[in-house]
């Protein structure tokens, strides 16, 4: 480790945090409907999206909330559907790539709605220009939007004074929708991709280029509109890549400053809601204390991927004596170094982005279990865009239920009893992610064709797959790589696994939202739990750390952790 | 207290009885009852089968014999353990109901039908009857005084053994059934139904036959639950996982792993905590209609407390003669304990008191036929004696000011200063003249009750704040008010200003807390969350409140709070510390695991367990062992501090997360070496 590296790592704190306040509280204003400086401009489209689409903005109750969500979702995944099974029929296909296959195409339509953005295919070698910009780029728009109207939404069942009677409503899905979409995603897109594309990053429709190499081989260059989708593709924590190298490629994150504006992007709106979720509370303390919660998971990550990677490889380390050096370069761009890979890993998993600069699966175990177990938290330390903020909003109720009992009051939230349905919903929440993850996991490890395309054997291997459905399930969308997954069968458990992830776990958040929205709330006093300051950041870190270890340990320990001992025992795979 | 008394725990008899229900309830239509215990259950027949198995059979690859065995008994002491702390929270309970149950004894009734007496089974009265019930008798039922007064012994019901006067009309007209009655003759309306009665709904409790789970329970039920099913997907995934990595692990060491992880201390423990909270409330002569109530008693943001009987002594006190100018206070005291000799309220006769104490005036023998008493009335507003030609009067300022000026006198300038500060102090001024010539100003002071200020500030710390309903004036109620430290009062209170102020702060989302007894009382008691009724109160309101106070004391409405948090916290302190044991569980029994094929995972043995049968069945019988170790403590509580929250939380996570993180690493040791060291591994 090196004092450059921890300034890098420390800067890009110091960044996130100088971003926090303002995005923070402009999406305050954009989404609770208050007076902002982009409503005048760009107010036009607000109003031409609900006249098209009939939108009336009237209030709607979770159920309906939930219906227009998946509906929508729905529709928009039959689209991207649609389009990579007839692309060789459409246009802007200039290298005549033909229709994707079916399972191939099921994965990837489940995928970009989910905000995974897994990519089990080479993008420059499948997809047109057309499958790429108007099946793929708008899901990176609109899967981000959504994710921020669920949190939006869970923000106002928490913050909302009920009546006391039944289930209250939690606003208006397609308002949310349209409103995250024009006034944040679209007008930070559009001017950080001229950014981009000053750095370096390509903006094109030409056909590919084909170059004669120093050696004399031919090679064929991949063009496409990159700049554009680039940035949506960090700030919607999307990170599916226009390239199969994602991130690592020249053409997507050419140096430095593109590297770090893009690790900014990721963080920017999942750090920001927090702010915005304090301010819709009126209590920003209460903000900052799940962003410090998120910040402490953060940097505990970052510390320990960069001290495993900057060590290298302890086969090689400690038994063949070899110097350190740089530490583990396998797989990481030297344009990048050790601690920026490191720093991007952990960014690209606690927030549920997944475009990756450097191959995770060449990370030393301990530097590999880091962005793993980043994922099995729960995409919570901040997250996917939403979905950090109402995942760890549903932490903080269980949290608060466990707590508040120990105070002696039956534990209330923002003033709002938890009581048995919220822990009921809640609970079904944490449920769903390991028993997707661990099921599928466990199936395809003793099946062949679950085993067949894995390039990797012993605990390794196991990290392999595990990591495809933790990633998938937690709608990452990185890849530890090393298994093909471009087969029938992950192209299926995998896109089935994303969707289960999403909307199995967005319902009862939903749920939560609809009956705490009616609830009245209390007033806190001395005798409530505290939720600001550090004592509460405590506490959820704590409850995080505990259920996210806990469910997920036994499997760990034959992954990434056996295999730590192993290398040190001079075992590699 | 003489019946509803605190019943140990540890007696032999109730021990015994436990042991015996412990096993009753390993029927696992009762088990199902509680998700967590029932998985343990499952497990332990499963082992037991498996151990049989190979009994019979002796497979070859497979865990010993005396590894299986011992694995599944001690699933079953955990099974039993669970059972054993539930049978023992509830024999507390019976043992009291036995107690109650022996009251009940058939009594025959004096049923009026038509005007005629007609004997009737006291268990055959219904709702509505007519009973007499005389001196010597046992009142048959329920109900309510129609006709007559009596005094009564409730000591059966309340175990205070002075009787009270039961009366019919007004607000102690209420009577218990098996309640004995010592004097007079009263006609009592039976109030209930057979099967209905006070006694019966107080035995249903104690006895916890009747026990439904309170929605906390249930809520942190679906916690636990939930949990555990994550559990079980964790560990029966391991089984793939295993074999992808060439490990085959048999099902005792799944199940044992499975057992060890879910939150069996807490969940074994969870309705022993219920029934002793409950039971907890009882030994402080408070009866809760509903285990809702304990709870709720715990969430009590505001206490509403009646000013009189709660935080003043029933009456005023005179504590002070001010006389007037050209009186002295001799004479002053003097014409006060002449005016008040035969005033037998507790005012008059403090008057008495003080200037015997103050000016060595003793009483005096009043029976002299010259002396002519005057006793309060509505109209005159005074009270005092004629004697030796002497007028002497003592009453409000304003009816002297009337009296004496009839008699062509006035009163002084001083005195109405006197009078004025005296009122604005929050006392009461009565003044005393003699003829025309007013004497002076006797200071009537509410007396506060000792020690309830730093009670009221204890909850202060807890986040609840009280208010004090008075109908007393503003000024004297904010005197008292500041006396005796109460947040905030309700001045000229009428029982719709109350009701009122109730709705108000529940619309604020705060839970309210109050006493009362009188009808008038009901709709509040109805309103409020947790509502304790008098039990000399009146049927209605012991109707409309959620819990009853047999002592009648309502300052007792204090202890029922700190009980429903106790009983909340010991919840949480258990989740949590039930939690944070699966840390250490995990370093025992997943290097044991995996140690036959990937021997270099042996530092993750960081207790450097004997052998990995040993691993695992010292964490088996940890997990045991601790739920035995708990039961004094589930039963007692944790203990309650008045602090606020953020104190209370640091602390319990200190000692209940940390701890329960750090405790079974040195428990499992322990257990690891003893093990060893008696052979059985």
């Amino acid at each position: 480790m090196t004092p450059n590296g921890w300034i890098q790592i420390l800067l890009f704190c110091a960044a996130v945090l100088a971003v926090t306040v303002p995005l923070g509280a402009f999406m305050y204003r954009v989404l609770e409907g208050h007076e902002h400086f982009l409503k005048k401009p760009l107010g036009w489209l607000e109003r031409l999206v609900y006249r098209l689409g009939g939108v009336t903005g009237a209030e709607q109750s979770w159920q309906a909330y939930s219906v227009a969500l998946l509906a929508f979702s729905a529709l928009t995944m039959l689209v991207t559907y649609a389009l990579q099974r007839l692309q060789h029929l459409l246009p802007w296909n200039p290298q005549k790539l033909g229709a994707v296959e079916a399972a191939s195409a099921f994965n990837t339509a489940a995928s970009f709605t989910t905000n995974t953005n897994w990519q089990g295919y080479a993008g420059e070698a499948s997809l047109s220009y057309l499958s790429q910009m108007a099946g793929l780029a708008w899901h990176n728009f609109i899967s981000a939007a959504a994710g921020i109207a669920v949190a939006v939404a869970l923000a106002r069942g928490l913050t909302r004074k009920g009546e006391g009677r039944g289930p209250g409503t939690i606003g208006n899905f397609w308002v949310d929708l349209t409103r995250a979409t024009v006034y944040v995603l679209l007008p930070l897109c559009l001017v950080l991709g001229l950014v981009f594309v000053s750095q370096g990053v390509i903006q094109n429709l030409t056909p590919y280029v084909q170059a004669q190499t120093l050696e004399g081989g031919q090679q064929l260059i991949a063009m496409g509109p990159v700049a554009s989708q680039e940035v949506i593709k960090q700030l919607g924590t999307n990170g599916g890549g226009f390239m199969n190298a994602n991130a690592a490629h020249p053409f997507e994150n050419p140096n430095a400053l593109t590297n770090f504006l893009s690790m900014l992007l990721i963080f920017a709106i999942p750090a920001g809601l927090t702010y915005t979720f304090g301010k819709m509370a009126g209590d920003v303390r209460h903000g900052w204390a799940l962003f410090g919660a998120m910040a402490f998971l953060f940097l505990a990550g970052v510390s320990v991927a960069y001290w495993a990677e900057a060590g290298g490889s302890p086969t090689i380390v400690d038994r063949l004596g070899v110097q350190a050096g740089l530490g583990n370069m396998e797989g990481k761009e030297v344009r990048f170094g050790i601690a920026s890979s490191a720093l991007y890993a952990t960014v690209t998993t606690d927030a549920s982005c997944g475009a990756v600069n450097s191959m995770h699966d060449s990370f030393t175990a301990l530097g590999g279990l880091v962005p793993l177990f980043d994922i099995q938290l729960g995409e919570v330390v901040f997250g996917g865009v939403g979905a950090g903020l109402y995942g760890m909003l549903v932490m903080a109720i269980l949290s608060v239920f466990i707590a508040g009992l120990m105070v002696g009051r039956t534990p209330e939230y923002l003033g709002k009893k938890i009581e048995t349905r919220e822990v009921k919903l809640a609970m079904l929440y944490v449920l769903i992610f390991p028993l997707v993850i661990l099921v599928f996991s466990a199936w395809s490890v003793v099946v062949p064709y679950g085993l067949s395309s894995l390039n990797n054997a012993g605990p390794h291997g196991l990290s392999e797959i595990l990591y495809a459905f933790t990633s998938a399930v937690g709608n990452n969308g990185s890849a530890f790589a090393g298994i093909g997954a471009n087969t029938a069968w992950y192209n299926t458990a995998l896109g089935l696994a994303m969707l289960m992830g999403r909307f199995w776990m967005i319902v009862p958040a939903l749920a939560i939202a609809g009956i705490l929205a009616g609830k009245k709330a209390s007033p806190p006093g001395p005798g409530t739990l505290p939720t600001s300051g550090p004592l509460f950041a405590a506490l959820l870190v704590g409850v995080i750390v505990i259920v996210g270890a806990l469910t997920f340990f036994p499997v760990l320990s034959l992954g990434p952790i056996v295999e730590h001992f192993l290398a040190l025992a001079g075992k590699v795979y | 207290m003489s019946h509803v008394k605190a019943v140990s725990a540890w007696e032999a008899g109730i021990l015994r009885a436990a042991l015996l229900d412990a096993l009753r309830k390993l029927d696992p239509r009762l088990m199902a009852r509680n998700p967590v215990m029932f998985v343990v259950e499952v497990g332990s027949v499963l082992t037991t089968l498996l151990w049989l198995r190979d009994l019979l059979l002796r497979p070859v690859a497979s865990e010993p014999l005396w590894f299986t065995g011992q694995v599944s008994l001690w699933l079953w002491f955990t099974v039993l353990f669970a059972n054993f702390a539930e049978a023992l929270a509830e024999g507390r309970g019976k043992a009291q109901a036995a107690a109650l149950r022996g009251l009940r004894a058939e009594t025959v009734a004096r049923r009026l039908v038509d005007g005629r007496e007609q004997p009737t089974p006291a268990s055959g009265l219904r709702k509505g009857d007519l009973v007499v019930v005389e001196a010597g008798q046992v009142v048959p039922g329920d109900g309510e005084v129609v006709e007559g007064i009596a005094s009564v012994d409730e000591s059966a019901v309340t175990g205070e053994s002075a009787p009270v006067i039961r009366e019919s009309g007004g607000d102690r007209s209420a009577v218990t059934g098996g309640t004995k009655v010592l004097s007079d003759r009263v006609v009592v309306r039976i109030g209930v139904d057979p099967g209905q009665s006070f006694l019966d709904r107080m035995i249903g409790l104690v006895e916890g036959a009747k026990r439904q789970k309170t929605p906390n329970e249930i809520a942190l039920h679906v916690l636990l639950s939930g949990m555990t099913i994550i559990f079980l997907i964790a560990c029966v995934t391991l089984v793939p996982f295993g074999l992808y990595s060439g490990l085959s692990f048999t099902v005792t060491a799944v199940v044992a792993l499975l057992v060890c992880l879910i939150p069996t201390t807490i969940g074994g423990l969870l309705s022993a905590i219920g029934i002793a909270g409950m039971d907890r409330l009882i030994r402080h002569n408070v009866i809760p209609m509903s285990g809702r109530a304990v709870e709720a008693a715990g969430d009590v943001d505001t206490i509403l407390l009646d000013k009189t009987g709660t935080i003043t002594l029933g009456n005023r006190m005179a504590s002070e003669f001010l006389p007037a100018p050209g009186a002295k206070v001799e004479e002053l005291a003097d014409a006060a304990q002449l005016a008040s000799l035969a005033d037998e309220t507790p005012e008059g006769r403090s008057i008495v008191v003080l200037a015997k104490e103050r000016h060595g005036l003793r009483g005096r023998e009043l029976k002299r036929p010259e002396a002519h008493f005057v006793a309060f009335s509505a109209q005159t507003r005074m009270s005092g004696c004629d004697i030796d030609g002497r007028v002497i009067r003592k009453g409000a300022a304003d009816a002297i000011a009337a009296h004496v000026s009839r008699l062509g006198g006035r009163v002084p300038v001083l005195v109405e200063q006197a009078v004025k500060a005296v009122a604005q102090s929050g006392g009461t001024p009565l003044v005393v003249s003699d003829g025309p010539r007013v004497l002076g100003v006797v200071h009537l002071k509410d007396i506060v009750k000792g020690g309830l200020k730093e009670r009221f500030a204890k909850f202060r710390a807890m986040g609840l704040r009280t208010v004090m309903i008075t109908g007393d004036n503003p000024l004297t109620a904010a005197s008292i008010a500041a006396e005796a430290g109460v947040d905030d009062f309700m001045a000229e209170a009428t029982p719709e200003m109350k009701l009122r102020l109730i709705r108000e702060e529940q619309a604020k989302g705060k839970l309210v807390a109050m006493t009362g007894d009188g009808t008038n009382d009901a709709p509040a008691l109805a309103q409020a969350d947790v509502a304790i009724a008098m039990n000399s109160g009146t049927q209605a309101a012991r109707e409309a409140g959620n819990m009853v106070d047999l002592d009648s004391n309502p300052t007792k409405l204090l202890e029922v709070v700190e009980v429903g948090k106790q009983l909340l916290m010991t919840r949480g302190c258990l989740t949590t510390f039930s939690i944070a044991n699966d840390v250490a569980k995990y370093f025992a029994i997943l290097p044991a695991l995996f140690m036959a094929v990937f021997p270099e995972i042996a530092p993750l043995n960081v207790m450097g367990l004997a052998s990995p049968r040993s691993a695992i069945l010292s964490a088996v019988v940890f997990n045991a062992l601790v739920i035995v170790a708990l039961i004094p403590l589930a039963l007692r509580g944790v203990r309650y501090r008045p602090l606020g929250a953020a104190a209370l939380l640091r602390r319990s996570l200190l000692v209940y997360g940390l701890g329960g993180v750090v405790v079974p690493f040195v428990g499992i040791k322990a257990v690891d070496v003893v093990l060893a060291a008696v052979g059985l591994v």
